[in-house]
């Protein structure tokens, strides 16, 4: 009874996302340790941390590459800690890669196409789509939104840097997302594609909400509401961006990282 | 408003066969030609013992290079898929064992046995699909063992060391499918639909995903695929195309026997899929032909060097050594490197002399 009764007070607090003593285990080394965390719909939240931080073990664990060694996770309310990957993505989780994780064989529309079939009926369909099939009308439409129009038939191998940054983020936008992980999404842009990148992140529907880890101060703390400041798998400090950034300990640990 | 979307339609996918002649290269319509004209000059041995069996071989080594090519999935057991299928067309159909044959009508068995296949091939796959690499080879192979041993020993069902024979292809619309030409056609017609199948599978949104999974199975679980359902669909889809190409090969043998899929025929429908190509459909034709016409004449050209006639597997695994050696990709990729360097050539050529495309 007592577990129904906190489920249900869990889904009255709606929560997008809520941690709670999520730890992971490599080993005897400890990843992320007793993380709790929550994330109200809508909101952006930025994850900070030097390497190794757990930034990235928090992501996967939350994606379900891999699952937590303790804790529970719930997205909307439900209970997914213990759900594969694929069933987390149909209920509208998404994330990007630092590492773009792309298809290189296959064209820029035909990567976001398959990223709409992925959360949509008929992905065993052995019907070709037409070029009047809706599918392939949303997946351009978001090359378009990505601003890859140009490059919408040519092969992911083929693609600059940037430009697969770009892709990965219109995988990630497919479907009907209620809440997106970008994982480093800045990562070895040029200036003028970081802008871009703030234009795609501010100008996204205010329903959806993510959690960015990004290690340019400049373009997390420009694209979120709150913070989280990781250090050594623990959440080391909370607060509204300009708290963290003014933050005597933070620069500290940021800047010791930095160098270290 | 009905009509002008019709019209639309109409003009965006005309499937008029003035459309399709414009689309398909002239070297396509002049191989359409001359197989449709093989039994004209061919004898009734090259139509049968060349190009139907390569044919056949074709259509197994095609249900490899689905699982490989497009799903990164090197599996061994696609040959004991066609043999069971053919087992099961010898033990529910006619045959001369008529102790064991049920003596069902063929349009029943075949369908039957080719369900049946597909229920063997889909669970060896589920088995599989959880490894990678050299582990699923390492299952498949296991499979493929444990079946030839058992059709071996067991005499019940499989009849054991002599397997079946008088398996005869039908007598069907008046056509007695068992004659070299009529069976030069049927088979001839079979393997282009099971091309083109694959062909029309590869770029449906299951086609794509199955490559999708074969490039990076992480990112497809997170766009929301379950990686190892899709797996498992592959392995179904390819079993489909082994065991209509184990019905075939029994009905142009006659008999079947375990060492139809022994592992030498494990081995080779492997060879024939890599040494003609795994990158599209038509390879492991190119490759089957290749393998048809060295095992065949091998023996012949060995004797006229003054060679033991028995050694012919050596050249075939000569002319296999120097394939994948000098292309890795087999015939295919030799294929694809020289016209792309012909074509290379050609565009430096015309913008030279400033011509046009």
């Amino acid at each position: 009874m007592r577990s129904v009764a906190e489920r249900l007070s869990s889904r009255s607090t709606g929560n997008a996302l809520e941690l709670r003593g999520v730890t992971r285990m490599f080993g005897a080394l400890t990843a992320l340790a007793d993380v709790t965390l929550s994330i109200r719909p809508g909101e952006r939240h930025a994850v900070l941390g030097s390497n190794g931080a757990g930034k990235t073990t928090l992501f996967n664990c939350i994606t379900g590459d891999f699952l937590p060694t303790s804790g529970t996770i719930r997205f909307f309310g439900e209970d997914i800690t213990d759900f594969p990957a694929h069933e987390r993505i149909r209920r509208g989780l998404r994330r990007t890669y630092q590492i773009s994780l792309l298809f290189r064989g296959l064209s820029v529309l035909d990567n976001v196409y398959l990223a709409c079939r992925g959360v949509s009926r008929g992905r065993f369909s052995m019907i070709r789509p037409g070029r009047d099939d809706v599918l392939m009308q949303t997946a351009s439409d978001l090359v378009d939104a990505v601003h890859l129009t140009d490059s919408r038939d040519r092969l992911v191998s083929e693609l600059a840097y940037g430009q697969q940054r770009q892709l990965e983020i219109a995988l990630a936008l497919s479907g009907a997302p209620r809440f997106i992980l970008f994982d480093e999404p800045a990562a070895g842009l040029s200036p003028t594609e970081r802008a871009e990148l703030i234009e795609i992140l501010t100008s996204l529907p205010d329903h959806i909400g993510y959690i960015i880890i990004e290690h340019d101060m400049d373009v997390a703390l420009r694209v979120v509401e709150r913070v989280t400041m990781m250090h050594n798998g623990r959440v080391f400090k909370e607060g509204l961006p300009q708290e963290i950034e003014g933050d005597e300990e933070v620069q500290q640990l940021y800047l010791g990282g930095a160098n270290g | 408003m009905a009509v002008l979307e019709q019209q639309g339609r109409g003009a965006q996918t005309p499937n008029t066969v003035a459309y399709w002649f414009d689309r398909l290269h002239p070297a396509t319509w002049l191989l359409i030609l001359f197989l449709l004209f093989v039994p004209a000059f061919a004898s009734e041995f090259i139509q049968n013992q060349i190009f139907a069996w390569a044919f056949i071989l074709g259509i197994i080594a095609l249900s490899l290079m689905f699982l490989a090519g497009y799903g990164g999935m090197v599996s061994l057991v696609q040959m004991s898929v066609a043999g069971l299928a053919g087992y099961m067309l010898a033990i529910l159909g006619t045959s001369a064992i008529t102790d064991i044959s049920l003596g069902w009508p063929w349009w029943l068995a075949a369908p039957v046995a080719i369900l049946i296949a597909i229920v063997f091939g889909t669970i060896s796959g589920a088995l599989a699909v959880r490894t990678e690499g050299i582990y699923t080879i390492m299952i498949t192979l296991a499979i493929a063992s444990a079946f030839f041993y058992f059709t071996r020993q067991n005499y019940a069902i499989f009849n054991g060391f002599t397997g079946f024979n008088g398996v005869l292809p039908p007598v069907f619309l008046g056509v007695d499918w068992g004659h070299p030409t009529a069976f030069y056609y049927l088979s001839l017609g079979i393997a282009t639909l099971c091309y083109l199948a694959v062909a029309y599978v590869a770029r449906s949104p299951f086609g794509l995903a199955l490559q999708g999974v074969r490039d990076n199975p992480r990112r497809m679980a997170a766009l929301g695929f379950n990686v190892t359902a899709h797996r498992i669909a592959a392995y179904a889809f390819a079993a489909l195309l082994a065991a209509i190409g184990g019905i075939l090969l029994v009905w142009q043998n006659t008999q079947i026997s375990p060492d139809s899929n022994g592992i030498p025929w494990v081995i080779n429908i492997l060879v024939i899929a890599v040494v003609g190509g795994l990158g599209r459909p038509i390879g492991p034709f190119i490759g089957a032909l290749i393998f048809v016409v060295l095992s065949i004449f091998a023996l012949d050209v060995l004797v006229a060097i003054g060679l033991a006639g028995e050694r012919f597997k050596l050249l075939i695994g000569l002319g296999f050594l120097l394939i994948v050696f000098f292309s890795p990709d087999g015939v295919l990729g030799l294929w694809d490197r020289w016209r792309s360097r012909w074509r290379r050539r050609e565009t430096t050529d015309l913008a030279g002399q400033g011509g046009e495309d």
